[in-house]
């Protein structure tokens, strides 16, 4: 029964659980975080039981409501969403497990808001990921913003207004992909993916069909936190609570850009994409120009959450540039990337948050004496470090490899350009961040208070254990991304694609 | 040259919403106080509700409910229901939004005493 | 807002005109199967009950009729009936939320969906209602924190 359900289950563990915390409080505010986690991580086993279902069994599609498409709304397991759900979900419970043992105070309430809100956002992701209807993924997309813009809202004072500056945004970029959904109903007169995708070819002279899928990468893009839509992203990422950061950074930008390849790729089709449209390149220009002003912006940062925040904005760039260049490789390697990055930035922001807990700050002068009194955290680091620079066997590499050789099979050497410049701005920004970790502070610093002692002062283990298993991620997805990338993701990449 | 006007009786309430939007999205842009951007926020997603709801009216069509079964007409003379159960959600999308911005809202003015965008910055400094 | 309002003739107008508008608001929860409303409309109307008297009559009779925890946890359980039916849809061999598979004795078909429909806007009546009711409060105190 949990195999024919999977799809529905995968949203309705931690949307359930999140559901009953309050409840669950009132008996004992100690049961929130460790009944948080174990959602996760009953999500996480499921999501890769998934993958593991569609490997051998193909498709999985559930009609909600016993209603069949197009009249009810569909979820479906595909190799693409299911290796997407799986990723989040897992990494997500590692978050959840740290969010659980570095107890930030913004988060402590008597009435388990903060990890309710936690597990409602994963629930939301999840759906994001799985549903084949375009409106339900608008509902998921709101549900997933709006514990975002309480959790951001949590830090407290300047978190506030970044807070609030993703709540304008993102609630706009939200309208204009619910106007551009509505336009594609009012065409064609179906929400669900698959048929609208049988539907459109019909009704593709309309003008009305560039507009909404304009106003629907609109959307997304804002969503996604790609350049120039990534406004709302530094602020966000640098004042929210760091247990929330740790959250959302790795894989709320993600699902927006699952969504974007879903409707590009599965609604739209390729041929669409590259030859009858100019949203391929487009889309590619907006990537390429993402991964440069990210990268040129992460130079010039003096606070280590603020370097990773521009950094994530131009991995993000990446993600969309293989979108957007629609071969089989760079499909694959944005894909991988999705998984990569998931993992680098997660073990990066995890990292800040320990050092924020135990050094006092995240400025990058308040790093200094790191690899001293937080060798584990170091070592962490040090691995997320090279997967950004992309130095093999961590999987950063590989990932830009397939996006590299997309881009010279396809012919555009620009973009190959720009990936490597890319690379570049890594190597640059990421050395200033060891540098700054693993050199000792000038005599005249040394008569501050707590940085005199040479003790050992590590995270706490609750902290340390998701942090390692991130870190042991990112080699493990560079050893066996062959397997991952042959076993999964060219299937993934061949959805629509053809 | 004669202006065919008839042509906007049945679309005239496109052309309100899309009057809203842009209504909307100048308060957005244009006002500094963070309560009017909130309000133009709002104003835009009503426009975009009131474009979803306008595609559901049909001419002389009437409510798309049954009194017994088998007793329904053609489907040309009834209202499409669907647009107005997405829109009930959206609305509730909406309404959600507007409570968390008022709650950010009334904290950055316990905090920081003003609405005003150039104020707020200068002191979160 | 915060101490209510001076006149006596809109207090006392308030207190009695409470039961009618909640008793609207149950109407309109009840017939949205046949006429405008629903759940959410519902929640709605009951909700603004509760804010006309957080208007009228200040925030201590507010915090009194409405205590925070208690109303946060009407909505924690208006959004569990909801999800319960589904789960129940589910457990009672059917797709999530597919009502005509809900284990209840009622006779199998239109009536049993219309019932599961009706379960559920019960639960989004009472989670919409303590929602907005919280909202309502929350921003109250920390207007009072404020002026304070």
């Amino acid at each position: 029964m949990i195999r024919h359900h999977l799809p529905a289950l995968l949203v309705v563990v931690p949307l359930g659980t999140g559901l009953a915390l309050p409840l669950l409080a009132t008996l004992s505010s100690r049961l929130a975080w460790p009944a948080t986690v174990a959602a996760g991580a009953i999500t996480a086993a499921l999501a890769v039981a998934g993958v593991f279902q569609v490997l051998a069994g193909g498709p999985v599609h559930y009609a909600v409501g016993g209603w069949p498409p197009p009249w009810g709304i569909e979820l479906v397991l595909d190799p693409l969403s299911a290796f997407v759900a799986a990723v989040v979900a897992a990494v997500s419970t590692c978050s959840l497990a740290y969010a659980g043992g570095l107890d930030d105070p913004a988060l402590r309430g008597r009435l388990g808001g903060g990890p309710a809100l936690c597990l409602l956002l994963l629930a939301a992701m999840m759906g994001i990921v799985v549903t084949g209807d375009l409106f339900n993924l608008f509902v998921f997309l709101e549900v997933a913003a709006l514990a975002t813009y309480a959790l951001i809202g949590a830090g407290g004072g300047r978190a506030l207004l970044a807070s609030f500056r993703y709540v304008i945004l993102g609630s706009l970029g939200a309208s204009f992909y619910l106007l551009g959904v509505g336009l594609l109903y009012a065409l064609t007169g179906t929400l669900n993916m698959a048929d609208l995708a049988a539907r459109l070819p019909a009704a593709e002279a309309s003008r009305l069909v560039p507009v909404a899928v304009g106003l629907i990468v609109m959307g997304l893009g804002i969503k996604m936190g790609v350049a120039p839509l990534h406004g709302w992203l530094p602020d966000a990422y640098t004042y929210a609570p760091p247990a929330v950061v740790a959250l959302l950074a790795p894989v709320a930008t993600k699902v927006a850009a699952y969504a974007l390849a879903r409707i590009l790729f599965s609604v739209l089709g390729v041929s669409f994409v590259l030859d009858a449209s100019v949203l391929g390149g487009a889309l590619a220009w907006l990537g390429a120009g993402s991964i440069l002003v990210g990268g040129i912006m992460a130079l010039r940062q003096d606070d280590l959450r603020r370097l990773l925040a521009y950094s994530s904005v131009s991995q993000m760039g990446y993600i969309v540039l293989g979108i957007g260049l629609a071969t089989a490789n760079s499909l694959a390697g944005a894909y991988l990337h999705i998984l990569n990055h998931a993992l680098m930035k997660g073990c990066l922001f995890f990292v800040a948050g320990a050092a924020a807990q135990r050094l006092g700050g995240t400025a990058l002068a308040d790093l200094r004496r790191m690899h001293r009194l937080m060798p584990v955290t170091t070592a962490c680091l040090v691995v997320a470090a090279l997967s950004m620079v992309g130095i093999p066997p961590a999987g950063g590499f590989f990932s830009k490899w397939y996006l590299l050789l997309g881009a010279v099979e396809s012919g555009h050497w620009v973009f190959a350009g720009v990936i490597l410049a890319g690379g570049l701005l890594a190597v640059v920004y990421m050395f200033r961040v060891l540098e700054h970790v693993c050199l000792e502070p000038r005599a005249a610093d040394d008569h501050g208070g707590g940085h005199a002692r040479v003790g050992r002062k590590d995270a706490s283990p609750a902290v340390l254990l998701p942090l390692v298993v991130l870190a042991v991620g990112i080699v493990a997805a560079g050893i066996f991304n062959a397997s991952i990338v042959n076993g999964l993701l060219r299937l993934a990449a061949s959805v629509g694609v053809g | 040259m004669s202006l065919d006007l008839s042509v906007l009786a049945g679309e005239a309430v496109y052309l309100v919403a899309f009057g809203l939007l842009a209504l909307g999205i100048f308060a957005l842009i244009a006002h500094g106080n963070l309560m009017k951007k909130v309000i133009g926020l709002t104003i835009f997603q009503t426009a975009v509700i009131l474009f979803f709801v306008a595609t559901s009216a049909k001419w002389q069509a009437t409510l798309p409910i049954v009194p017994e079964a088998g007793a329904a007409g053609p489907a040309a003379g009834y209202m499409n229901p669907l647009p107005h159960a997405l829109m009930l959600t959206a609305i509730v999308v909406m309404v959600a939004t507007l409570g968390v911005a008022l709650a950010l809202l009334v904290r950055l003015h316990r905090r920081y005493g003003s609405f005003e965008e150039d104020d707020l910055l200068d002191r979160v400094e | 807002m915060i101490g209510g309002h001076d006149s006596v003739i809109v207090q006392t107008a308030v207190r009695l005109l409470l039961p009618w508008i909640r008793i609207f608001g149950l109407y309109v929860l009840f017939h949205g199967h046949s006429s405008p409303g629903g759940g959410f409309q519902g929640g709605v109307i009951f909700a603004a009950s509760y804010i006309v008297l957080g208007l009228a009559l200040g925030r201590r009779e507010l915090e009194r009729c409405a205590p925070e925890r208690a109303t946060l946890q009407w909505a924690a359980v208006g959004a569990l009936v909801f999800f319960g039916v589904g789960v129940a849809a589910l457990v009672g061999g059917g797709a999530l939320l597919d009502y005509g598979s809900l284990p209840l004795p009622v006779p199998e078909g239109p009536a049993l969906r219309a019932f599961g429909v009706l379960l559920i806007e019960i639960g989004v009546f009472l989670a919409v209602a303590a929602s907005l009711t919280l909202i309502f409060v929350r921003l109250a105190k920390v207007a009072e924190e404020e002026s304070a």
